[in-house]
């Protein structure tokens, strides 16, 4: 059963990741990778939240190691910033990198706060 | 100038004129290719994560490992891909879906911050570093040697009477 639920999950978040980053390439043309940093940044607030109230083990399978997983990436994320670097877009690079990093971990923590403060 | 070409973002890079007409060309094909992809990959990735569990306190050594070994097989993918034709859904499968679905930023994110919140903030910030670092060196690792066995392969011809 787990592992159906993380293939339901999977197979909406990664074609989600895909369709994201289209539409905000669409939207924002930038050399910054901006649709990866949106799907690495929700991802971390929704997991953040479903982290902070005592949810079920299927829940956490359906949205957490399946949708939320595929819906976020790190093998994107690196190679991205290796091309940045070769582009001589050092400054990206570094913004890219740190940046999803900080804007991760900060999205994590509020995720975490709001669900705490709204589950009372 | 970087040439338009140029591609950045492996996922999907509006700058490349194949990533542009592809969703348009075959939506369905597309975007169940990267299921498919994605499923395997976040199997095989709560495979790993099951294997090896960590405490709250502790390193999450299972989701290192595999953002890292992601990391350095997108290197490895992408060189071939942008040096060989291939088939317009192998960047979907293997990429978007297989290595972005094994890879996960949100169990990153969140595990250094239950760490944090578990009162192990040393550990988070070595965890938050580690991944930092080792998710960089792979992919350049990864790119650096697959780039160059590829040169090395097109110097030297193969010999008659093989594949290609």
């Amino acid at each position: 059963m787990t592992v159906l639920l993380i293939a339901l999950g999977a197979a909406l978040g990664a074609p989600l990741r895909y369709l994201t980053d289209r539409a905000v390439q669409a939207r924002h043309d930038s050399p910054f990778p901006w649709g990866t940093l949106t799907v690495n940044v929700a991802g971390s607030l929704l997991l953040g939240a479903i982290a902070a109230i005592p949810a079920e083990a299927a829940v956490t399978a359906l949205v957490g190691t399946g949708f939320c997983g595929a819906l976020t990436t790190w093998s994107t994320l690196s190679y991205e910033t290796l091309r940045l670097t070769r582009q001589g877009a050092r400054w990206h690079a570094v913004a890219n990198a740190l940046g999803s990093v900080v804007a991760g971990l900060g999205a994590a923590t509020l995720g975490y706060a709001v669900a705490r403060a709204l589950a009372g | 100038m970087t040439p338009p070409e140029f591609r950045v973002d492996p996922d999907v890079d509006l700058h490349v004129p194949a990533d542009r007409g592809e969703l348009a060309a075959h939506p369905t094909a597309v975007l169940g290719t990267i299921a498919a992809g994605g499923v395997l990959g976040a199997l095989a990735r709560a495979g790993v994560q099951a294997a090896f569990p960590h405490a709250p306190t502790g390193f999450p050594w299972a989701t290192w490992g595999v953002n890292v070994t992601g990391c350095l097989l997108i290197g490895a993918l992408m060189a071939v891909l942008t040096t060989r034709p291939t088939g317009p859904l192998v960047r979907p499968f293997l990429g978007v879906g297989v290595l972005g679905g094994f890879t996960t930023f949100s169990a990153y994110a969140v595990d250094a911050q239950r760490a944090v919140t578990a009162g192990a903030a040393g550990t988070a910030l070595a965890y938050l570093a580690a991944t930092l670092v080792g998710a960089l060196l792979a992919v350049w690792a990864g790119d650096a040697a697959t780039g160059r066995l590829l040169a090395r392969a097109r110097r030297r011809p193969e010999p008659t009477g093989e594949g290609r």
